[in-house]
């Protein structure tokens, strides 16, 4: 045990640090809306040059080239968040489609691909989930075949988040229909220009269309346009699903939303008494305090093992289910201090607090406890991977 | 930058582990948990021979000068067996003299405790919440009063006593009258302890409760630690019930719905484990959440334990409610760990008072 920053990172901060303040003035704001907009890529552009960005793609790709370096890593999110600046692009592009490129790719689809993604001029949607085929992602029914030169795709996508705005998509599709399940499938990327796609928005429960219903009708992919081989594309996409569960969450983002909501807890009044004053509100607030702290510590650990090469066994297994939990637990105890002023939503009054950050948080870290692995998903993981429990035994084929 | 156990520290879990296993079988719980004091005096001995028993204590005064990381790992493998030993009020003991003895007074102390020429109860739980108006005074150098709840004493030569002020003294076991509290915990002894001008040393005059806050930071997060390992057993437990017990041709660990509950104690307990860890590390190193981290730890295993103790129990079906499993020991010690030098609601209202939440 050793909470320490050895002497050449506690170095790194600074520098890190010190950067971002000499460029604060670079950095978009909230009025440089937009997903290309010029300020974003521009910075964007900076932060790849400094190695705040793209840190560990090498150069050749329009990366940084820099060595893995976990602590590193670490560090530099943590400056992002004290300096409030907006960090690096992060999308399904950067964080998913890049690295299984460079793993799985060929030279000409890591030449074409990934230095747009990676300075945001080139946006990636993920076709996986289907209506049905949600857990059991292995069942969809999307179908390619082979006609001359391309696969000609017809199916149905859902869940697509970013799919209006997308360029481009990384899709499963079942190109061996009498293979089994998890060998008949392929991974496809094409552009969203293609004809033949139509993208519906799916409004959900927070009013906004964070994600698309993508539907496909004949559509035409040169055959080339195929990341590993035919009939390989479960293990293709099991390498971007370890990517993403491979990202490192802002291990400082529960501890700022509970002091945040001990802030709120502080100033908001109920027939003029404080809530923190109120001894429920208050215990409540202590007993979150304590599984932030809990998870905060696990995460160190977790990074721990990483840094050295090791697995980090069951204390990375529940970071999933326990860190969305704990989430939107904090979501709701913001929303219950606030009581009727928590049900203020869409329209800015003077009665609405934080922005209405935490009605917003409420609905949308449940969407998080399902997307990427339901809770119940997660726990199967646990007590299968971790404590060895026997798998539910199939049904006989029907 | 290093989140993990040492080496040393992995190899002290081992040998304590491999010590607890002959001599803390289940028998032996149940011998104790009758009465059989030879039990607990047996593996208190052991600890001190293997330098287990004084290891807060600082090489100077003839200890082992670990921390209090090492000593929750200790107390976190005694947990895990449910172990009837003396460790927990020794260590206070060390904490507390440590803190507040003078020079000449350490190094008569803590030396005799490393030699094991004498043993150490506390009685301190009157500094959390007095029950029953219980509560000791000090005039002229002597003890007046009641304490509840005393703990490690059955065996003990001397006792560490706070006073109302907050006060730590030495009392000499005889000069104190006795009485066992029988809990529902019999792997640990609880004793009422009466002081009717026992003499005792002082530790230090007027030092408002430094000293004895210390050493009931020490004990809260070694029963944070003992509750991890109870926790871990019974989890440990109820895992493998469900991978041998089959109901309807399958093992029940198959069902999900049992399968679920185990992934819910695991994922419960994992990052508690962290906790506790942090908690211990933090009191070493006298960070400045050090008090803060300790009482989350605290309230935090309480809840954490709580929950294990009733699902892992369940997860055995009938079986867990038997005397023939014994699992009810571990259930047991989980609820004295939760109600010992203060409950969960009691210590959230001392972290939010530590951060000004009030």
């Amino acid at each position: 045990m050793d909470l320490r920053l050895r002497e050449d990172y506690v170095a790194f901060r600074a520098e890190v640090a010190g950067f971002l303040e000499a460029h604060r003035d670079k950095a978009p704001t909230q009025a440089d809306r937009g997903i290309k907009n010029d300020k974003r890529l521009a910075w964007q552009r900076l932060l790849i040059e400094h190695g705040l960005a793209a840190r560990t793609i090498p150069k050749r790709y329009g990366g940084y080239g820099a060595a893995p370096d976990i602590l590193k890593s670490r560090i530099i999110g943590e400056e992002f968040a004290r300096s409030g600046l907006p960090k690096g692009i992060a999308n399904q592009g950067v964080s998913m489609l890049v690295p299984t490129l460079l793993e799985l790719g060929t030279e000409a689809q890591k030449e074409a691909y990934i230095k747009p993604t990676l300075e945001g001029r080139m946006i990636w949607c993920q076709g996986y989930s289907e209506p049905g085929a949600g857990s059991d992602l292995a069942s969809l029914t999307t179908k390619a075949h082979i006609e001359g030169d391309d696969y000609v795709i017809n199916g149905q996508k859902i869940w697509t988040s970013t799919a209006k705005q997308a360029d481009m998509i990384f899709c499963l599709v079942r190109t061996e229909a009498e293979a089994k399940k998890h060998h008949g499938i392929s991974y496809l990327i094409f552009s969203m220009d293609t004809p033949g796609i139509e993208v519906r928005p799916l409004v959900d429960m927070t009013e906004a269309a964070n994600f698309n219903e993508v539907f496909f009708t004949d559509v035409r992919v040169p055959r080339y346009q195929i990341v590993g081989k035919p009939g390989e594309g479960w293990q293709v996409a099991n390498a971007t699903l370890t990517h993403e569960r491979g990202m490192l969450g802002d291990p400082n983002a529960a501890k700022t939303r509970l002091l945040a909501i001990a802030e709120l807890m502080q100033t908001e009044t109920v027939g003029g008494a404080r809530l923190i004053d109120n001894p429920v509100f208050r215990d409540r607030l202590v007993a979150l305090q304590a599984r932030v702290y809990a998870m905060q510590a696990n995460g160190l650990r977790v990074m721990t093992s990483r840094i050295k090469g090791e697995g980090a066994g069951m204390a990375g297994l529940i970071v999933k289910l326990q860190g969305c939990e704990l989430n939107h637990e904090l979501a709701r105890l913001a929303l219950d201090a606030m009581g009727e002023l928590g049900l203020l939503y869409g329209e800015d009054t003077p009665y609405l607090r934080d922005f209405g950050q935490w009605q917003a948080r409420y609905m949308y870290d449940l969407g998080l406890i399902i997307g990427g692995g339901t809770a119940q998903i997660q726990k199967n993981i646990i007590a299968e991977r971790g404590l060895g429990l026997p798998r539910e035994p199939r049904p006989a084929a029907a | 930058m290093d989140f993990s156990l040492s080496e040393d520290q992995r190899m002290l879990q081992a040998s304590i582990q491999g010590f607890l296993d002959t001599a803390a079988p289940l028998e032996a719980v149940r011998k104790a948990a009758g009465g059989d004091v030879s039990v607990p005096v047996a593996i208190s001995g052991g600890l001190l021979e293997l330098g287990v028993g004084q290891a807060v204590i600082p090489e100077a005064y003839g200890g082992l000068g670990l921390g209090l990381l090492e000593a929750a790992l200790v107390q976190e493998a005694l947990g895990s067996v449910v172990a009837p030993a003396r460790f927990l009020g020794g260590v206070m003991a060390a904490v507390g003299i440590g803190a507040a003895g003078d020079e000449a007074l350490k190094a008569e102390w803590l030396g005799k405790l490393a030699s094991g020429d004498v043993a150490f109860g506390v009685a301190v739980t009157e500094r959390v919440g007095a029950r029953e108006g219980a509560g000791v005074t000090v005039r002229d150098g002597k003890l007046s009063g009641r304490s509840l709840f005393a703990l490690d004493t059955a065996a003990a030569t001397h006792v560490l006593v706070c006073d109302r002020g907050g006060g730590l003294h030495i009392a000499e076991a005889g000069a104190v009258r006795r009485t066992p509290l029988r809990t529902i915990d019999r792997t640990r002894d609880f004793a009422e302890l009466e002081f009717d001008g026992a003499p005792a040393v002082a530790l230090s005059d007027g030092d408002g409760g430094v000293a004895a806050d210390r050493m009931l930071a020490a004990g809260r997060v070694l029963l944070a630690a003992d509750t991890l390992g109870a926790a871990q057993t019974m989890l440990d437990k109820a895992v493998n019930y469900a991978k041998e017990r089959k109901q309807f041709n399958r093992v029940i660990g198959s069902f999900q719905s049992v399968k679920h509950m185990c992934a819910e104690m695991a994922a419960e307990l994992e990052p508690a484990r962290a906790l506790v860890w942090h908690a211990a590390h933090a009191l070493d190193e006298d960070m400045d959440e050090a008090a803060l981290l300790v009482c989350l730890a605290k309230a935090h295993l309480a809840e954490v334990g709580t929950f294990i103790a009733k699902t892992a129990t369940e997860v055995h079906g009938g079986m867990g409610f038997t005397d023939l499993l014994g699992l009810h020991y571990w259930f047991k010690r989980i609820g004295a760990n939760r109600q010992l030098l203060g409950g969960p609601e009691q210590i959230r209202a001392e972290a939010a008072a530590l951060q000004g939440w009030q």
